[in-house]
């Protein structure tokens, strides 16, 4: 699976897509390749004539851990006088380490997750965020590092549509923010240092309150259950459980609406690592959705993203490619 | 901004406050119960109307706020709470002085004006520890205009129900002959209201413009010192 | 819209039921004022005026209790977050802790309106109980609306516990008139309903105007 919500189409090189698979969405594909060690993120495809019904596509991209990578297409197959221009192709994914991705996943060619752009908030005076420019293709994960008091939970309720942005501009989920807030939290997962639970209710009654207010059919709260371990104490209320259960809760909290976008506060806090790994399928990168993931853990955060966004006193410092040395930086 | 026109309003205003202290002196007749006294009613009733759609002009623009989302819209409704309450005040205390020098007390309860008044003050004055209780100034606007606009549906309301809950028990003392005034009466009324009126406007602009003039220099302020941050 | 304020009041009156926070309190409260105006008055029973004033103040007392409470279980346990970041509109929020009020104090009513009947009221209670209810539903609406409002204004403002009854009981002077006026003919030792309708007139009225402007108004509450 690409990411959720995008349909997915597997070709080889030179493979002729069918007519179908460009009509349901037109501008959009997401070319899964099974060459390890080789990702092809897309920005946008279009095709230019009117009569683009089958579009051959293989893009190929080398791409360093300094420079912003800039894709080239190899071969854009023409089939009989169709010509199929790709119009514009322009992406800032960054990969620290080639190697990391060992999977082959095709970021979708439509509108990243995330992009920000000079996003500011202040709080009376101070500045909690200011000039933090980013953005972040469907699918990956970002990691934002920063000391205490950096900002780092500041840009998380942002995203999640909690705050609004003071100045700059901010699309998260092709919600215009501030304008179109309220279309961001039905697609989010926000796990954050509260577990946002009823402490006084159990595990099942909490999940199945959110069910309902999310609309969301009251089965998947016995599947989320079983899925994060909790099915046996799931009927004690959460002030008798232990913080990690209460955790693993949250996570099914987090992810029961199935959002495209997780928000992360670390997340494994609290967890031992059974229970991470319970958790994995879920909030993990192989959940395949889009994740900003806050943590202290720098390498452990650089190892699973694939971005990187930097902040001190609520500056960005960098974002995109960055070591592990110079992210431990901004803990000095 | 907001000081367009300010000079010929100031002196209209003054030449109005002027006009009217020389009809309540000079012009309208004096009372036969109270005497002289009674002239503060000519203070203290164009100051209770004004002060009351300087309330309902607080709502106003509160909602003009909230569905703009404009914050000068807020800094209006702000404004002319704030003369309002202080106008509020000034009733509650025009109001003892007369009750006192007619009526011996110096509170009434049989005046419904007035026991409006102090409950309105009463729940204007939590506007102040409510606005400033909040620190984001974006959420404090908006919560100030939502008690504004509560609270200046609540005014009429509450003059309703104290006026009905008065009506069986006692006449009106402090009220004026039933209703008709005598000629001379109502010219001076009503150019006591309209200097009333035109000296909250000219309070209200000159308190908005001296307002917006410091928060530009707060502005200013505060962008010179975050481009001293990123030079250094 | 509706379904998502079921949501929210169902579970707001699980919560009370489990950890029987609001109401018992509440009603213990009343009592405990009724004994406090025994004393200060000095009176052993009451009728008319005097009875109708100090049930209603009592209730509006106890209703500044409840309001404080009503968005606690948000700040102490689950966070507003939770419920700020479900795609659940203001106003069904609105509704949901108004009805949640409203069902507290007719619980806490159910107590202390037969207590005042035995503990402080001379003539007796029975004869006009329809008209009382009616007066007494009215007036709980129209706490619970303005009571619902007053708790969202003041549940993010750093003294809450001061502001929520400042604000509260000078918005729930026009009910305190038109409950204590309705109710008093029938208080008195001869019972008759007189001018009910004018009261109730103004009830209606301001329940009317507070509804429809917190349902307007909440959107703009418990965000940013």
């Amino acid at each position: 699976m690409v990411a959720p919500g995008i349909p997915e189409v597997e070709a080889a090189a030179g493979e002729d897509l069918g007519a179908g698979s460009l009509e349901q969405a037109p501008h959009l594909l997401a070319v899964v390749d099974h060459e390890p060690e080789v990702a092809f993120p897309i920005r946008r495809l279009r095709a230019t004539l009117c009569q683009h019904q089958e579009l051959v596509s293989h893009v190929d991209e080398r791409h360093s851990a300094q420079a912003p990578a800039k894709l080239e297409v190899e071969q854009a197959a023409v089939e009989g006088e169709r010509l199929v221009e790709v119009v514009y192709l322009q992406h800032h994914v960054i990969y620290a380490d080639e190697a990391r991705h060992r999977t082959s996943i095709g970021f979708a060619a439509m509108d990243p997750a995330i992009e920000l752009q000079g996003l500011e908030r202040r709080y009376g005076e101070r500045v909690a965020l200011a000039g933090v420019t980013v953005s972040v293709p469907r699918g990956a994960t970002l990691a934002v590092l920063g000391a205490n008091g950096a900002g780092k939970t500041t840009l998380l309720r942002v995203l999640a549509g909690l705050l609004r942005p003071h100045a700059g501009t901010a699309r998260v989920l092709d919600a215009e923010l501030p304008r179109e807030r309220w279309k961001v939290p039905a697609q989010v997962g926000y796990l954050g240092h509260e577990p946002l639970l009823y402490r006084e209710l159990s595990g099942r009654e909490n999940l199945q309150y959110h069910a309902r207010l999310h609309g969301v059919d009251g089965s998947r709260v016995a599947d989320l259950l079983a899925a994060v371990g909790m099915e046996r104490r799931a009927d004690e209320p959460l002030r008798e459980l232990s913080r990690g259960m209460a955790q693993r809760l949250a996570a099914a909290r987090a992810v029961l609406h199935d959002p495209p976008l997780l928000l992360l506060d670390e997340p494994r806090a609290h967890l031992d690592p059974a229970a991470a790994e319970l958790l994995e399928p879920l909030i993990g990168r192989a959940s395949g959705r889009t994740r900003v993931l806050v943590s202290h853990d720098v390498d452990g955060a650089l190892a699973e993203a694939n971005l990187a966004l930097g902040l001190r006193a609520g500056r960005q410092v960098f974002a995109g490619a960055v070591e592990a040395e110079a992210a431990r930086e901004l803990y000095r | 901004m907001y000081s367009k026109g300010f000079v010929p309003l100031a002196i209209a205003t003054v030449v109005t406050l002027a006009t009217a202290m020389g009809l309540v002196f000079f012009y309208a007749p004096l009372d036969a119960d109270q005497g002289f006294v009674q002239k503060i009613f000519y203070v203290h009733v164009p100051m209770a109307i004004v002060s009351l759609c300087g309330f309902v002009a607080g709502g106003v623009m509160a909602i003009k706020h909230l569905r703009s989302g404009d914050s000068s819209w807020d800094m209006r409704s702000y404004v002319a709470i704030h003369i309002s309450i202080i106008l509020g005040v000034g009733v509650l205390a025009t109001g003892a002085i007369w009750a006192k020098a007619s009526w011996g007390h110096w509170w009434v309860w049989d005046e419904p004006v007035l026991v409006s008044f102090l409950v309105v003050v009463l729940l204007y004055c939590v506007y102040y520890p409510l606005r400033f209780s909040i620190e984001d100034r974006e959420r404090q606007a908006r919560y100030s205009s939502v008690f504004a606009i509560a609270a200046g549906a609540f005014v009429p309301l509450n003059f309703a129900a104290v006026r009905m809950a008065e009506a069986y028990t006692h006449p009106r003392v402090l009220s004026q002959t039933g209703g008709s005034m005598p000629g001379e009466m109502r010219l001076t009324f009503l150019i006591s209201l309209l200097a009333m009126a035109l000296l909250f406007v000219t309070l209200w602009k000159l308190e908005l413009t001296s307002k917006h003039a410091s928060m530009q220099l707060k502005r200013l302020k505060r962008k010179l010192a975050e481009r001293e941050v990123v030079t250094t | 819209m509706i379904a998502a304020a079921g949501a929210i009041l169902r579970k707001d009156l699980r919560l009370e039921l489990r950890t029987k926070e609001s109401v018992p309190a509440m009603t213990l409260f009343t009592l405990t004022v009724y004994v406090l105006f025994h004393f200060g008055l000095d009176r052993d029973s009451l009728d008319g005026e005097l009875a109708a004033g100090v049930l209603w103040v009592t209730l509006l007392l106890a209703a500044v209790i409840g309001v404080s409470r009503l968005f606690a279980a948000e700040r102490e346990q689950g966070g507003i977050d939770a419920l700020l970041l479900a795609p659940v509109d203001r106003t069904s929020l609105f509704l949901a802790k108004g009805a949640a009020l409203f069902l507290f104090l007719v619980a806490v009513e159910v107590v202390a309106v037969p207590a005042f009947g035995l503990l402080l009221l001379g003539p007796g209670l029975g004869g006009a109980l329809p008209e009382l209810l009616l007066i007494l539903a009215l007036g709980d609406i129209g706490i619970a609306a303005v009571g619902a409002l007053v708790a969202a204004l003041a549940a993010e403002t750093r003294a809450r516990e001061l502001i929520a009854p400042l604000l509260l009981l000078p918005l729930l002077v026009p009910v305190l008139i038109a409950c204590a006026q309705a109710t008093e003919p029938f208080l008195r030792p001869d019972q008759g309903p007189e001018d009910l309708g004018r009261w109730l007139t103004l009830l209606t009225l301001y329940d009317v105007v507070f509804v429809l402007l917190s349902v307007a108004v909440f959107d703009y509450l418990l965000e940013d």
